[in-house]
């Protein structure tokens, strides 16, 4: 993390002027002492409400069973599984930015890391309560996982979906170890300027005595590098493993072997777009311009852009294949993709995730943040139909006619899912109202003078 | 020998607050030659060239890969004698050692194994957590998480006497010199 040879020009990553100081106050005030904005409480009110919804959606469910939801045979996958994907996906980009930019050197990652990594945590977080949900019993989804137990029974290791079991829970926990290690010394720093006692003790707990020993740090970077070395091969891997619960699978749409790359192509592109929908108002409201700025902003359009292009090129193959295989059920399953019953989520889905994005290739789009956002949220919207695309209609119309049906989420399908958005957003609003969002002590490795000039800078500053 | 300083029994060392790392680095240096080998430095931020100057080993690296190997280990093992020892089951003869699906669970094992290996590890041989530490004391430590870089000549260090070090710390660049009390 300490500067390397080669690097874009930092005015472009950090707003010129800041020192050590600067950069520890303007983000520790955030936390600290800054008055809560009005629209923290409103933001987090509707969160909240939210929350709401996914409990009473939750409750209903346990209670009544899963025929509340709109799933029947043929489509047994309905919302749920949907949304799980797409929530993975948008996890991604956080572990992305957080471990593979860092290998790369990508100095630009670091004003953005620490919330794209939070927003990570609780995608998965709403990521996991959909298959849980979706085994009918949930009280038994332990026996999903390989205990002693008097039944002298072992999971299925061959199934794609106990992998998947291994790679979320994996995740889950590689994700909460990288986010928690980032923030020991922002901790230790919020510890060392909180007023209050409780929260002097509340942050010291977190911090675990941090006391930034050289000693410390030599171990803390090599551990910060080997959890993101460890990281970008698992990210694959989970999304691999998710692509695969549908490619080991031999109904039409599904059977095919580019489903992983296009998988993991498709997460970042999601992802990009989430950080992009969650950068954009926040930079406005903590008045963030300095540390994201539009260097960075423009960087994640190329990133969206480029990932993008290998969704489209994936479902180019898609069809390709579908026709050059001369099998009469994928190329029905083409058709019917496109012209069937659900052909209309096919071309909006071609139209968000296609069309949308080539609007990035023009730089006077890329630096107009109200245009990025826009292109962002569409882009939200395609890669979930994408999935309802995926899920919904190769399910529906398999090989024969006689198991043919179409599937209609219910009201609960639903309100499952705008609750897992109010969970999503009631623990990122105090996410950034209790922790730093950028990481405070990689910003300082950003500050220009670097290491012997920031005394001079400081005694200017003070 | 000198008579013993007169705080040496609760005196845990002797702490330099510098403005910038390069006065830190050229009081790293200046503590050398002055015999100081234990020295110890903090800062509220990585740097490379203060734990190269202080002689720092890591030995994190091969615990992450011994826990790497065992995570790897776990996670075929576990899925071998699950199939080919534990519960046997013949479909249509196919092997029961069907290893090729057993690999995405070995990765993620491996990778769960090795990442809870360096986080553990990390803070085992950091000897965190540890709540209170006698620096804290120190008036004005609390900028080492914000800007300003210290160094320290602790008690265990073999050349240590109080006022050497006082006097050592003193020839630096540095803002103050203070007596760490021992708690």
């Amino acid at each position: 993390m300490s500067a390397p040879a080669h690097k874009p020009p930092l005015s472009e990553v950090i707003a010129p002027g800041h020192t050590l100081t600067s950069v520890s106050e303007k983000i520790t005030k955030i936390v600290l002492t800054r008055a809560t904005p009005r629209g923290w409480y409103i933001g987090f009110g509707i969160a909240f409400l939210l929350v709401m919804v996914l409990l009473v959606s939750i409750t209903k469910l346990l209670v009544s069973g899963i025929g509340v939801w709109g799933v029947n045979v043929p489509v047994g996958w309905g919302l749920a599984i949907i949304n799980f994907v797409w929530w993975i996906g948008i996890g991604h980009a956080g572990t992305l930015i957080s471990a593979i930019l860092l290998l790369f050197r990508q100095q630009w990652r670091t004003s953005i890391n620490r919330f794209a990594e939070a927003m990570t945590l609780f995608a998965v977080a709403c990521a996991g309560i959909f298959p849980l949900l979706h085994v009918g019993r949930p009280w038994l989804a332990y026996w999903l996982v390989p205990y002693p137990n008097t039944m002298s029974l072992w999971p299925q290791f061959r199934s794609p979906l106990l992998w998947d079991v291994f790679a979320v829970s994996t995740y889950a926990t590689v994700s909460a170890l990288f986010w928690y290690v980032g923030l020991i010394p922002d901790l230790a720093a919020l510890r060392d300027r909180a007023k209050s006692k409780p929260w002097k003790i509340l942050y010291g707990i977190g911090a675990m005595g941090w006391r930034g020993a050289a000693r410390h740090w030599e171990r803390y970077e090599t551990a910060y590098l080997l959890l993101a070395g460890l990281a970008t091969p698992l990210v694959i891997s989970v999304h691999t493993v998710v692509s695969l619960d549908f490619a080991v699978s031999v109904i039409p749409g599904w059977h095919a072997t580019i489903f992983p790359p296009y998988f993991v192509a498709g997460a970042i592109y999601s992802g990009f777009a989430m950080v992009l929908t969650l950068a954009i108002p926040l930079r406005k409201i903590y008045g963030l311009q300095d540390f994201i700025t539009l260097h960075h902003l423009q960087n994640m359009a190329k990133i969206v852009l480029a990932t993008g292009m290998i969704v489209v090129y994936g479902y180019t193959m898609e069809a390709f294949f579908a026709w050059y295989s001369a099998n009469p059920y994928e190329q029905a399953m083409l058709a019917n993709r496109a012209f069937g019953y659900y052909g209309w989520t096919y071309w909006c889905l071609l139209g968000c995730n296609a069309l949308t994005p080539q609007f990035l290739w023009f730089k006077k789009v890329r630096s107009n943040v109200v245009a990025l956002f826009v292109i962002a949220l569409i882009v939200n919207v395609g890669m979930w139909l994408e999935r309802f695309v995926i899920v919904v209609t190769s399910l529906s119309h398999d090989y024969l006619p006689s198991s043919w049906d179409t599937y209609t989420p219910t009201k609960w399908d639903w309100g499952l899912y705008v609750g897992t958005f109010g969970l999503f957003l009631a623990l990122l609003f105090l996410f950034i109202r209790f922790l730093p969002m950028i990481s405070i002590f990689e910003m300082r490795t950003l500050v220009p003078s670097g290491v012997a000039e920031a005394a001079e800078k400081d005694e200017e500053h003070a | 020998m000198s008579a013993p300083h007169k705080h040496a029994h609760r005196c845990f060392g002797v702490l330099a607050e510098y403005t910038s790392g390069a006065e830190l680095l050229e009081a790293i240096e200046h503590g050398k030659r002055a015999g100081y080998t234990k020295m110890e430095a903090y800062t509220p931020l990585p740097m490379h060239e203060v734990s190269h100057a202080l002689g720092h080993e890591n030995d994190l690296p091969k615990f992450v890969l011994a826990g790497g190997i065992l995570g790897a280990c776990t996670g075929f093992g576990m899925q071998y004698y699950a199939a080919v020892i534990h519960y046997p089951l013949n479909v249509g003869g196919r092997p029961l050692n069907s290893w090729p699906s057993f690999i995405p669970i070995t990765f993620e094992l491996t990778i769960l194994f090795a990442a809870l290996t360096t986080v553990l590890g990390m803070l085992a041989l950091n000897g965190l957590p540890r709540p209170h530490h006698p620096v804290f004391s120190v008036p004005g430590f609390e900028n080492a998480s914000r800007d300003r870089f210290f160094l320290l000549v602790p008690h265990y260090d073999p050349k240590f006497d109080a006022d050497g070090a006082l006097a050592a710390l003193r020839e630096t660049r540095s803002l103050a010199v203070q007596e760490v009390p021992h708690p």
